[in-house]
Formats: C-alpha cells, structure tokens, sequence
C-alpha cells in the first residue's frame, strides 16, 4: 500500500529512488579487503566491511552515512540502521559523510522524502553482512559452529567457552570471506537502536561553529567568485565592460561564461535560471563584491527558444517564452484561463449531468504565489579543475545526478570527479539543482585556481528556481438534501498546475472531474518540500472545510465519513492513497487534541493529507489578542511507519509546521516586468519566533509498517488547517496566499 | 586599505583591510572565524550576531574600523569547549535542523541571558525575533534558551 507514489510527482523529486532497482542490487559489490589512510593521520588500517563500515584493529569503528544531509538528520538516521543490525555501541562509534561515490554507496539523493524509506532494507543488510562475516570469521578461528556465537557491542562471544573477540582483531579476517547474499535482519519487536532517539551526530560541531558548511570550506590560494546575472527574467546578456571592475583592489579577473554548452540536452535536474553569466573572481568576499558593482552590463530581451530536456528517460522540448513577466498580469492570465477548456485528468461517473441537476453548487477558487527556497545559507561551491582531478566541496541534494553535467559542460571525465558533500544549510529542494558546481568548475578552469564561488542573498532569490505560482478551483453539487452529488476540480499553474488527479478526495464520489492545463514562462521553477502537494493541500482541505461547514458537519466527522466511503467502495482503480491510514491520523489527532472539547476562546481548523507514502494531520488552534489572531499551539500527527529517531523526527515536524504557518501567512514572491521585487531578508517576509506557536504537539501512528516519508508529508496540510482556524477566529475565509493579505483587508 | 588591531576571542589580530569592510568579512575571510555566518549581510537574519562588549550585534552591519578598540566574541569564543550553558541547552535539546543559523541564534541567546538571566516567553521571543531559522527550530530555541537559564542557576 505505501507504494502508491503518483508518478509525475515521483518523477520531479525522486525518480532514482523506486525500490526495486535499489533493493535488487547488491550493496556490497565492491568490497575492498583494506583501504591505507593517509601517513598524515598515522597510517592508520581500516578494513572495509560492505562499503558503509570501517573497523581498525583497535575496535575502533566508523560509519559512512551515504546520503547528502541538509537538517533533515539522515545523517544520524542512516547510520542507526546500520549501527542496529552490526550490533555495536552507538555511543562508541564515529560516524562520517561519505563523499561523492555512487559505485560504493548506490544512492547519493535527498529528496521526495525517500532517504530512510529506501535504506530501509539495504543498510540494515549492510549492517547485518558485516556482522555475519565477523561471526563467520570469530567461528572459523574458534572453530565452533557460527551458531554458537552471539554479537553484542563489537564483539563477538562464545558463552559455553566464556570467550570473546572484538570486531577489531577480526576485522582483516572477516574482510576476506565470501560475502553472503541474504543476511536475515532483525524482527521488528529485537530492534534495540532504531525507534530510540539518538542526538545529532553534529550537534557539537554546529553549536561550536566549526566549519561544516560549502560556505565555510577554505583553501590556501583559494579565490573568491560572484557571478552578475540579468536583473530581469527574460532578459539576456548583450555586452559588458570591466576595465574599472578590474583595477578594483584584490580583483584577479573579470570574464563572461556559458554555464550548459549549447545544444546540451539537460536532465532533470539540470535547471538553471541563466546561462550566460559575468563573473567576478578576486582575492576576498568583501573586494569582490566592490568591484562588481563597477562592472557595466547591456541587457537585451531574449527571444523565444526551445531546449530539449531529458527527464528520467522521457524526452520533452521545453519552450523557454520571451517576455517580461508581472505577478498581476499572472494572475489575470490564469483567472481566464480558468474559464477555458483545460486537460482531462481524471473522469468518474457523470459530472457534468450530476452539476446540471444539482440543488446547490459551491464554487471556490484558491491562488498561491510563487516562492523562493530562502536556504539559510545562500547558494556556493567550492571547486578546484587541475590536470589530476576536477575536486568539488558542494551542497548538492543529488550528488547521483551530477556527473553527466560535469561531463559534458566542464570536459572532465568522469573518474576525475571528487566531491566532497558538505552539510547543507537548508535545501528544500533549491540545492536539488547543481547549476552551481558546473558555474564554480568554469571559474575555476578558467582561473586555473581553487575557486569558491558565493551567491549574496540578493542573487539567491533573484537567480532562484522557486515554487511556481498556482490556482486550483473547487466545486461541489449538492442535491436538495445537502449530499455531494459530484466533485470538479480544476486546477493551473505558471509553469505547472498542481493537481494530484488520483489524490483523496477522489475515490470518495461517484461524479468526479479532475482538469489542468499549464502556462508556460521564463521563469525557472522545481522542486520545492512536497512539490505541488504544498499548494493542492491547502486548497483541497480548505475546500471540504467549507464544504462541512455547508451541510452542517463537523470537519473531522466529514473527512471521516468520505474516507470510510472511499475504503469500503473506491471508485475508481487508481487511488493513490490508503484510506485507512488516512482515517488513522484523523482519529488520532481528534483524540490528542480532544477535539470534542475546545477551551473557550480558542478556535480551531483541522487538515490532513497525503504524500510521499505518509500521513499528516494537524490541529492548529488560535486565538484572538487584541482584534489579531495568534497561533497558539498545534496538534500533530504522522504516519510514516516505523519511526527511527523519535526526537529527531519530532523535530523534522515541528520544523515543517512552522515552515508552513510561515509560507501560509507571509510567503510570496513577486515580479515586475520579469524583476524579483523583494530582494533580501528586509524585504521578504519569513516567520519569525513571535509568530511561531508556543508548542507543537507532535505523535506518531505506531503501526509497525516499514518507514515511509517524513521531511514533506507534514508541511503540505499545515496551509489548510491554519486558513480553517483563521476562519472560526475571524469569521473570514482566506483564499489567496499569503493569508496576511486577505487577513488586513478591510471588509 | 588600513591597518587595523582587532580583539576578538581575547585575542589581538592584525589586519590590513578596507576600513569599510563588514565585520563579518573580516572574521570569515581574514581570520578564518568562520562560525559566524553569513545570511544576509543587510541585518535581517542574525545569521551573522557576535557581542561587542557583551552585546549582541550582526556583524554584516558594522564597519571593521568601529570594530577595532572593541571586545569581539564569535561563536569560536564563546566558551574554551563548546560548553557554555546555552550550547549545553542547544545540545541537550537537539535544537538543530540544518544548523547554518544556530551559531547566530547562540550567541544571541547567550547575549540576552546576561541581560536577563531568567527571560519570560515574551523576552525571549523580543529579542530573538531578529534571528531567522528557516527549517523552524524556534520552539526548542525557545526551550533551550529557558534551559540554559536554569542550567546558569546552578
């Protein structure tokens, strides 16, 4: 059942992810017996065991944590599977980031919320591989049957004989026997590590301030890049001139690149905003940003071109529209275009006949804008291109995917990339798109130097890849006793619409009509946490908000009752969600927020959804002080199976809750012919710590299923279930994103 | 350019630099302090807060040469082990989610609990509010600042 993924949204955020391909290939293919470190760290042996675990004669022990960490915590998480089945003292092992090395780690990808939901199986099997060949190796030198012996704590033990070895001393022993194909795993009731929290295996690192981060990485030699980007969508690069940029102090050199060499057929993940860029290199970050100001730059418009992108093996030419582009005449063109013949998504039964006889119609229409990723820390790259190695320090969500775009725009092959996967200040999807490294490999080639190359907050949001901007509308028939006869939805979007076809509530009536179109534009948009789910949720769960309220139902009652229907007698074959997991966080969070008994003076919205293989309910209640409403507290919760951080994942939650009352109330990027008009921190809006809740109630459906997604399931319901609160607190219902708009309108 | 003494984590650095440089340059790029974070660089995230004599301040918004009689403290000095009463908090608590800001957020906490040893919700949300964390850590800041203050009790 958790495997009902709908496939274009699989496709944008998690395409390498699909569990077959993963859990068929062997994790262990290239076991190497010994890898010699450095004589700078103390020649020191490790043994490889299964590529993920590195054990030294002294027992010490150390796990590579495979995929790209970006605050959702996998780099704690991963190496709990590991450390749980290999059986040794979490407290007494080192964990590490492994580097860029997809033959050794399979799948170096965060994103779709798939990194535990994925690993899942193969690093416990990696985990139990190791153990296995040390008790085989403890067995042959003992000469006892394997039986006999038991692994605990890096050791193994013989109990009849009362004798011990550690991991350590059979380490080299271990490392040369055969390496068996099936290892049998843990039954979930002997898990001891998984399902206890365990501590950021960084913490001490992030609260000391050590360097952990692209933007931190230093060289000896190293220089300084900025790129200048067109101040316009839409707009190109036509002429520059640098001479006084060039005299400026500490400026090494002043140039122009073509980031993707024309005719490059990009993949997925290959979206860049600009391709023809001027750079800045010079000695220091404050000497560069001086000098680029003197640069003087003739902008032209672009003219309509086309491109062909290959996205996961699908082959599509995408038309790139000239045009200088404004957030009012956006949202004119997709007012009209909502009033025009749209794609098909999704019949069931007779819609049209069901609206034609209906007693009543509701009829609403939701809008958002579109959203820039506003990472903490803004977009860098470290890269040094020499005759020997093309070296990278990145923070790249999809390390997997890079290497085709190294290839072919930096000339490097591909056995000469290095890349070093630095803890990433915030991601969201934003560092899903390389550009960077391909930009930071060019100034580096062509500097002949280490090169790091900064975006300031300014070229982050205006040179981003942001949410696009949507609208859905909603309509329900109502017979003359208030039942729902028929569902239509009819959604769009600039440059895609957001409706998920297969999603509750179809699956719940008879009549349904899913519709989209699409408009295209030069603005660059991708992956943003729960692409296209982040907007649809909200409409779709204000949407039967104001539908219960119509025929006198409560919220959850109604959402219940729907969703029971929807078990019993599904229309329709490909519903992608589990209606009993659904019913589930429903039931447990009217529970936890005792729903039936709301304290005076607060008011309250629910929402629930689906995606990325889980659930997420939340209550939000708010209050009224001094004529404003306030978010006072929210009731969580989540069905991702088994959860293997509790606290960590309490975290990710909390996180994604008050993420979403921020984008809910405040977010919003604008454009003015083709301009970003909100530029920096001061001119953004982004939830602060007085606007965010006093507490966050966050549980977890315990339910034994194996785990699915957790980073992006929460955040795409908090929308709808703010809005629903908003509504009992003013009496207002709020349509258009951001909330505070519609909110400080005068009635 | 100028020659400039700066005191920063008690100790004196020499530096030759443009006079207009941002403090939080000089840390990052000249004495390699790179704890303190850029973010913004216009004072709206906090990414970047050290203390001038025991006070919060962000450093992308103070001219190097305003900076050179003074007392600087970055994260780096903020305790010899990583062990000042508000990391301990922020450690006990796992406040992190990706962290770029959490040094920022410290040293911001940390500033204000020397102001007001015991903080109401109130206080804290005041003073923190110029500190922005966007994966939303701000309910176990806002414990863990409470945290610290009790952890200095004893």
């Amino acid at each position: 059942m958790e495997n009902k993924t709908s496939r274009r949204s699989f496709l944008k955020v998690s395409s390498i992810s699909g569990g077959g391909m993963l859990l068929g290939f062997s994790w262990l293919a290239s076991l190497k017996p010994t890898e010699v470190m450095g004589a700078a760290t103390g020649a020191k042996d490790w043994v490889e065991l299964t590529g993920f675990i590195k054990i030294m004669a002294d027992n010490q022990i150390k796990i590579l944590s495979p995929n790209p960490e970006f605050g959702q915590n996998v780099m704690t998480s991963l190496p709990m599977l590991i450390a749980e089945e290999l059986e040794v003292d979490w407290k007494k092992i080192t964990i590490e980031m492994g580097d860029y090395d997809t033959p050794r780690f399979k799948r170096q990808f965060t994103g779709g919320s798939q990194s535990i939901r994925a690993a899942w199986e193969p690093l416990r099997k990696a985990g139990a591989t190791a153990k296995w060949m040390l008790l085989q190796a403890a067995a042959n030198q003992w000469n006892v049957p394997v039986a006999e012996l038991m692994a605990s704590n890096g050791t193994v033990i013989h109990k009849s004989s009362n004798r011990t070895l550690t991991y350590g001393a059979l380490a080299e022993a271990a490392a040369k026997l055969p390496v068996p194909t099936n290892p049998v795993l843990k039954k979930s009731s002997e898990l001891s590590l998984v399902g206890k929290s365990q501590k950021n295996v960084e913490g001490s690192k992030i609260v000391s301030g050590k360097s952990l981060f692209t933007m931190d990485y230093q060289v000896e030699g190293m220089l300084i890049a900025m790129a200048i980007h067109p101040p316009a969508f839409g707009m190109q690069l036509k002429s520059f001139d640098a001479t006084e940029a060039k005299k400026m102090p500490g400026i090494k050199d002043v140039f122009d690149i073509e980031v993707y060499k024309k005719d490059y057929e990009r993949a997925g993940f290959d979206t860049r905003s600009f391709n023809h860029l001027i750079v800045v290199v010079g000695n220091s970050t404050w000497e560069v940003i001086n000098a680029r100001k003197k640069v003087l730059a003739q902008w032209e418009p672009i003219v309509e071109s086309k491109e062909m992108v290959n996205s996961f093996g699908r082959k599509k030419e995408e038309t790139i529209p000239a045009g200088l582009e404004s957030s009012d005449k956006h949202m004119q063109k997709m007012l009209e275009l909502q009033g025009q013949k749209a794609k098909v998504l999704r019949k069931d039964g007779d819609p049209e006949a069901a609206f034609a006889s209906a007693k009543k119609v509701i009829e609403k229409t939701y809008s958002a804008p579109f959203l820039p990723h506003n990472t903490m820390e803004p977009i860098s790259c470290f890269a040094h291109i020499t005759e020997e190695k093309a070296f990278f320090v990145a923070p790249i969500q999809i390390p997997d995917m890079m290497k085709q775009n190294i290839v072919a725009n930096l000339d490097v092959p591909a056995d000469k990339i290095e890349m070093k996967l630095a803890r990433m200040g915030g991601g969201f999807g934003r560092r899903a798109y390389g550009h960077y490294i391909i930009e930071a490999g060019l100034i580096s080639k062509k500097m002949k130097a280490p090169v790091k190359l900064i975006y300031t907050r300014e070229d982050d949001m205006t040179n981003g890849v942001y949410r696009p901007a949507y609208i859905v509308t909603y309509k329900a028939a109502l017979d003359a006793n208030n039942n729902i006869t028929a569902i239509h939805i009819k959604g769009g979007g600039i440059p895609e619409h957001a409706v998920h076809e297969n999603r509750f509530p179809a699956g719940a009536f008879e009549n349904y009509l899913a519709e989209g179109w699409e408009l295209p534009s030069n603005i660059t948009i991708g992956a943003f946490r729960a692409p296209r789910s982040n907007f649809i949720a909200s409409a779709e769960q204000s949407f039967l908000d104001e539908l219960a309220q119509a025929i006198g139902k409560d919220p959850i009652d109604f959402r219940l009752e729907l969703l029971k229907k929807a078990k019993a007698n599904p229309v329709g074959k490909n519903n992608e969600y589990d209606a009993a997991r659904y019913m589930g966080v429903l039931e447990l969070v009217k529970e936890k927020s005792k729903w039936a008994t709301t304290p005076k003076g607060t008011h309250r919205g629910v929402a629930a959804y689906f995606c990325h293989n889980s659930y997420a309910a939340h209550v939000v209640d708010v209050s009224m002080k001094n004529g404003q409403p306030v978010i006072d507290q929210v009731v969580s919760v989540l069905d991702c199976g088994i959860v293997v951080n509790p606290d960590a994942a309490k975290n990710m939650v909390e996180g994604a809750v008050v993420d979403g009352i921020g984008k809910s109330l405040f977010g919003g990027l604008k454009f003015d012919k083709g301009v970003v008009t909100q530029q920096n921190l001061n001119q953004y809006r982004m939830i602060r710590m007085k606007e965010a809740p006093k507490k966050i109630d966050v549980h977890f459906v315990q339910n034994g299923i194996d785990p699915t997604g957790l980073g992006e399931p929460p955040f795409p319901p908090i929308f709808a279930a703010v809005a629903n609160a908003l509504y009992k607190a003013t009496g207002k219902r709020v349509y258009q994103q951001p909330f505070i708009n519609e909110l400080n309108k005068k009635t | 350019m100028a020659k400039l003494n700066l005191k920063v984590n008690h100790k004196t650095y020499s530096v030759d630099v443009d006079p207009a440089t941002p403090l939080l340059w000089v840390l990052r790029d000249h004495l390699h302090l790179v704890g303190t974070k850029f973010g913004c660089a216009v004072g709206a995230c906090g990414a970047c807060t050290v203390h001038m004599n025991g006070m919060a301040l962000k450093s992308c918004q103070l001219p190097v040469s305003a900076a050179a009689t003074q007392e600087i403290t970055t994260i780096e000095g903020l305790s010899e082990n990583g062990d000042h009463p508000v990391q301990k908090a922020w450690l006990d608590i796992d406040v992190a989610q990706c962290g770029y800001c959490q040094t920022g957020q410290i040293m911001a906490a940390a500033a204000l609990l020397k102001q007001k040893p015991n903080p109401t919700d109130a206080d804290i949300d005041n003073f923190m509010s110029g500190n922005i964390c966007r994966c939303g850590t701000y309910i176990r800041i806002r414990e863990a600042i409470h945290s610290a203050a009790n952890l200095s009790k004893k």
